[in-house]
């Protein structure tokens, strides 16, 4: 190939020429240019390798739907395989290196594939390698994986950041060429909210690639009049560089938006895509028709092109396609190429077409009817091309082949809702379908032929979408076109008797034998014969090769390509990247992080943090030689259990009721009766599902008559209030009850152990003696000299004498800065969620371990909580179930181990001495496990049939994880104070 | 299913911003109803192919509860009402 760059012409910059790499090696290209154009235009005519034979494949066409020329574009981080070089936006310093090649490519070794295609046709891979099974996994997949494939990503992090928005409008116009533009007038000279978006560079389409004159003016010129008119319109945005890929339900469609995919270094404060989500009330489908390929021996030698993408290149990129090129069409568009390329000096040797009668044609051209191409030579670059006309062959030297099939409306849009394109014999093509839900196509896309048809359809289609939301607009005159002969074409699937490979999907390497073969062995339903040979399966999901195949199919099982239908549409139209679906999404902006109130009060302490949902809480807080977690922990258990210790545990959800019906509400809410719960006290409660089963557990504490405040678990804080919601919301709308999450608005702050009284009483105000401020008071209190006012709660999870204490979140800090100082003569001792699992354990309180949605109040002991007077309340009649109060129920009890240096792991299960593992011999489960600083042992909770029954009985703990089988005692669950004295002191 | 619901209090907005609870065919039985209404109230569902009523919670929004009246079949939305509305209105 040696096509190169024109002395003129074009709408490139020839002033801003542009450095690039290609393969290690440095090229120039003008500004304007793509990476295809500025490849052909340096004479590169080989720029990738087939999938599967790794066969030598060129540039075929001009645009997004380029199946051959796939490059790997950029470095490190910013490394893009599968970049299609057609739409790559040349810039300074862009390096691309080709794929699929090794060593280079040149110099395949791969090419020994196309010696071995006898044995890759359709399926290949479900009938070569089935046997042995072993290998699949070790040796064929990865053999395969290797030898045919894609460019490779990078596994460099993306050091760019991307965006997502929304949008809403009157009309989005779909594609900004003759159609797009018209429609976009139309409605924006009506006042109409507009958003017109296009997957190129800029506004324009085939006007672009266009020699001819509209409105007065060479096309080009008068698409850059009217964009530039749009842009300036208040009500008009232009997004360019914008593939709207998917329409969904509500007129909502997904488009993203390549912001600096084309500069050399993208400036930090744009992203380098944004992912919209356009929200419009009327749509214009002005997507434009693709040119079809001709299917014979050959075809995908480089050098072989589309012919209007060859007319795409000499008009908008003054690149010749070759010195000496022909053209192959079964249909008059190609006929303007040709006239196009013979503008531009450049040779054409013939135009071959299979009709009788063909169009006229006024240019230097041999016109040879009743022709075909049936092969081409050269291996890395077309050389020449075989011609067969009635019984005679004759061989042309081109180094170029223009070819034409017809043109497929881009439909892709309209059908990714359900609805099937029609076929339509008169355009040998799939017709969009019948407007719906506010979407109507215009132009090319719905098979109009002519530029000055084109333009008065889009205006008059957006006056119809305009008309259905009630904006009276007046189609856009756009002015005379230039137009040509009516277009004319005859379905031309496949040149019988080629020589060589006649591919369909040049990306996937699906040729006409595949597809023959697919139905031969029972695979010609549509959707079948595309997933058998993968034709339309490849990144370009067909855009090229579907009605082809379509073509082929209909005509091998005798029938029409209506008959056959299409596959199924569905989004992305092109591929889009992850960084744009993710958008910000990434890294530590994955998902939110909530932090305490007390989150630098802790990390000033040393905490180490855990992840707990999107909380992170203290664990321990390790000090100086400390160097395993055990250690500080069991140093926290000891100085709460002997001392006194402050924990962080605002991470509980909390809900504030108020209302004249809370009282009345909370008692239908929990298990347990709260009705009666005085002013001034907390209480315990269970929350039941429906079902009869724990929900949740916390406490509850009233403040006032009608004025109450709850603690949830930190897990289901969320949950929690969605449930009471539904319930004063569904269930009981008739009462007066109102509640609010004020998680976030208080710090909470746990005071626990035998001298929490004397270190919380020189910060309170008021008595809190045990006499004034008993085990479960709750009031409203004052701080340091009635400099704050706060709440106290004389509730205790860890077994001690113990308190919380709330204050607004943003004196938290100041307050537990003050506790510490205070304390400091005391020892006191900031201790974590680890220690607080151990005493709660040592104490026989139950977690989501286990009330884990399988477990009754009765199997954790609380049965008798259980309220039996009131009439209703969540889970109350199914809780009556005849198996939930079965005897052989499991049952919550303590575990120690009977040599004390054992140790055992949650999840093990309990055996009888001596019962081999079995589902029937088992009598339940570990559900948590510590070790306990206080009695020296580890121990643990556990869920055991009729428990309670069994205290003091040995038992095996059985670990098949660990091959453990330990001796253990069940014991009560209660290993601290189990009489609760302490709580009362 | 659809993209946007229309919220009663709200207006459009994205579907991202509900949650969705379940059918909301079956009425709370009275506390002392027989135990296979309850049976049926908790455990059974139909799975039909059709127009069916959901409750949705606008989650991220106003935080009422609704009744989304939708075919499972196809991605319509008939009607959104506020749930105390709508069974009050029954």
């Amino acid at each position: 190939m040696t096509s190169q760059r024109l002395k003129s012409g074009g709408l490139i910059d020839r002033n801003l020429p542009i450095a690039f790499m290609f393969d290690g090696k440095p090229y120039q290209g003008f500004a304007g240019d793509t990476l295809a154009s500025a490849l052909m235009a340096n004479g590169v005519g080989l720029v990738g390798r087939s999938f599967k034979y790794h066969r030598p494949r060129g540039i075929m066409t001009a645009g997004s739907s380029e199946p051959n020329a796939l490059v790997t574009v950029g470095e490190d981080g910013r490394t893009e395989p599968n970049c299609r070089a057609t739409t790559v936006e040349l810039y300074d310093g862009l390096v691309a290196r080709s794929q699929n090649r090794w060593p280079s490519l040149g110099f395949d070794v791969g090419e020994v594939n196309a010696l071995l295609s006898p044995f890759l046709g359709a399926g290949f891979y479900y009938k070569t390698f089935m046997w042995p099974a072993a290998l699949w996994e070790k040796f064929y997949e990865p053999m395969i994986r290797r030898a045919a494939g894609l460019g490779r990503a990078s596994y460099e992090p993306d050091p760019d950041h991307y965006e997502k928005c929304w949008a809403h409008c009157d009309l989005l116009v779909v594609g900004a060429g003759p159609a797009g533009l018209a429609a976009a007038m139309t409605a924006a000279q009506a006042g109409a909210r507009v958003i017109i978006a296009d997957e190129q560079s800029g506004p324009g389409g085939s006007l672009l690639s266009d020699r001819r004159e509209i409105g007065g003016a060479p096309a080009p010129t008068f698409a850059a009049k009217i964009s530039a008119e749009l842009a300036s319109m208040a009500n008009v945005t232009v997004l360019s560089r914008t593939t709207v890929f998917g329409w969904y339900d509500d007129r909502v469609f997904g488009a993203v938006e390549r912001v600096q995919k084309h500069v050399s270094v993208p400036a930090a404060d744009k992203p380098v895509e944004r992912l919209w989500r356009i929200v419009a009330k009327q749509c214009v489908l002005a997507s434009g028709a693709e040119e079809r390929p001709l299917v014979f021996g050959g075809n995908d030698r480089p050098g072989v092109m589309m012919a209007d993408a060859a007319r795409t290149y000499v008009n908008r990129y003054g690149v010749a396609a070759g010195s000496r090129v022909a053209v192959f069409t079964n249909n008059s568009s190609a006929y303007c190429a040709a006239r196009d390329m013979e503008a531009n000096g450049i040779d054409v040797a013939a135009i071959i077409d299979p009709r009788a009668e063909t169009p006229d044609y006024d240019g230097q051209a041999r016109v040879m009817a009743n022709a075909r191409v049936v092969g081409t030579r050269g291996w890395r670059g077309l050389t020449g091309i075989t011609v067969q006309r009635g019984g005679e062959q004759e061989t042309i030297p081109v180094d170029a082949l223009l070819m034409s099939g017809g043109w497929n409306p881009i439909v892709s849009l309209a059908c990714q809702r359900g609805a099937k394109p029609r076929w339509s014999d008169d355009h040998v093509a799939f017709l969009p379908p019948a407007p719906s839900d506010g979407m109507r196509t215009a132009g090319a896309a719905a098979g109009i032929a002519s530029l000055g048809n084109c333009v008065q359809h889009g205006a008059s289609i957006a006056v119809e979408c305009l008309s259905k939301i009630g904006i009276a607009a007046k189609p856009f005159d756009a002015g005379p076109a230039e137009d040509e002969p009516a277009f004319s074409v005859t379905p031309l699937w496949h040149v019988a008797g080629s020589t060589g490979k006649a591919f369909v999907d040049f990306q996937n390497d699906v040729h006409t034998d595949d597809l023959g073969l697919a139905v031969r062995e029972g695979y010609g339903h549509v959707e079948h014969t595309k997933r058998y040979t993968t034709t339309g399966m490849a990144t370009d999901q067909g855009k090229l090769s579907n009605v082809n195949a379509i073509g082929i199919l209909a005509e091998v099982r005798g029938t029409t390509p209506g008959d056959i239908g299409t596959t199924t549409y569905r989004p992305f139209y092109t591929p889009v990247s992850f960084g744009a679906l993710a958008g910000a999404h990434r890294g530590r902006h994955f998902q939110p992080v909530r932090r305490s109130p007390l989150h630098m009060w802790a990390e000033k302490h040393g905490a180490e943090f855990v992840e707990v949902g999107h909380w992170y809480r203290s664990a321990w807080f390790p000090r100086s030689g400390e160097t395993r977690w055990r250690q500080s922990v069991d140093r926290e258990v000891l100085a709460v259990r002997r001392n006194v210790g402050i924990c962080d545990v605002s991470t509980l959800g909390k809900i504030e009721i108020v209302g004249r019906d809370a009282a009345e509400f909370l008692n239908r809410i929990y298990c347990n009766g709260v009705a009666k719960l005085p002013v001034g006290k907390a209480r315990y409660g269970l929350m039941l599902r429906e079902d009869g089963f724990i929900y949740d557990d916390g406490t509850l504490s009233r403040l006032a008559e009608n004025r109450y405040f709850m603690t949830t678990t930190t897990a289901l804080a969320a949950g929690v209030l969605s449930h009471m919601e539904f319930c004063a919301q569904v269930l009981w709308p008739d009462l007066d009850v109102r509640f609010t999450s004020v998680s976030d608005q208080w710090a909470q702050i746990a005071i626990a152990g035998p001298r929490s009284r004397d270190l919380l009483k020189q910060i309170v105000d008021d008595d809190i003696s045990n006499d004034a401020f008993p085990f479960l008071a709750a009031g409203t209190i004052n701080l340091m000299g009635g400099q704050l006012s706060a709440r106290l709660f004389r509730i205790s999870y860890s077994g001690e004498l113990a308190y919380e204490l709330a204050v607004p979140a943003s004196y938290g800090e100041a307050v537990a800065n003050a506790l510490m100082a205070i304390g400091e003569p005391m020892g006191v001792t900031p201790y974590g969620t680890e220690a607080m699992g151990v005493m709660r354990i040592e104490k026989g309180h139950v977690t989501h371990a286990e009330i884990n949605g399988t477990v009754v109040p009765e199997d954790i002991g609380m049965g008798r909580m259980v309220s039996v007077k009131k009439p209703d309340f969540i889970g109350r009649r199914m809780l009556n179930r005849e198996g939930l109060s079965g005897a052989d129920r499991l049952k919550l009890v303590g575990l120690k181990p009977v040599d004390p240096s054992d140790d055992f792991s949650t999840g093990a299960h309990i055996l009888n001495p001596g019962a081999a593992p079995s589902m029937a011999a088992d009598q339940g489960h570990v559900t948590s496990t510590c070790f306990s600083p206080v009695l020296g042992h580890h121990i643990g909770l556990a869920l055991i049939k009729r428990g309670p029954e069994r205290i003091g009985e040995q038992v095996v703990v059985w670990d098949a994880l660990k091959e453990q089988d330990i001796k253990a005692i069940i014991a009560d669950p209660a290993f601290v104070d189990p009489a609760g004295e302490r709580l009362h002191a | 299913m659809a993209s946007l619901i229309q919220c009663p209090h709200c207006g459009a907005r994205p579907k991202e911003e509900f949650s969705i609870k379940g059918s909301a065919e079956a009425e709370r039985p009275a506390p002392d109803a027989a135990e296979d209404a309850w049976f049926e109230y908790v455990y059974q569902r139909d799975n039909p192919i059709g127009r069916i009523e959901e409750y949705w919670q606008h989650t991220s929004g106003c935080r009422r509860w609704l009744v989304v009246e939708r075919d499972s079949g196809v991605h319509t939305v008939y009607r959104v009402l506020d749930a105390t509305a709508a069974r009050s209105s029954e």
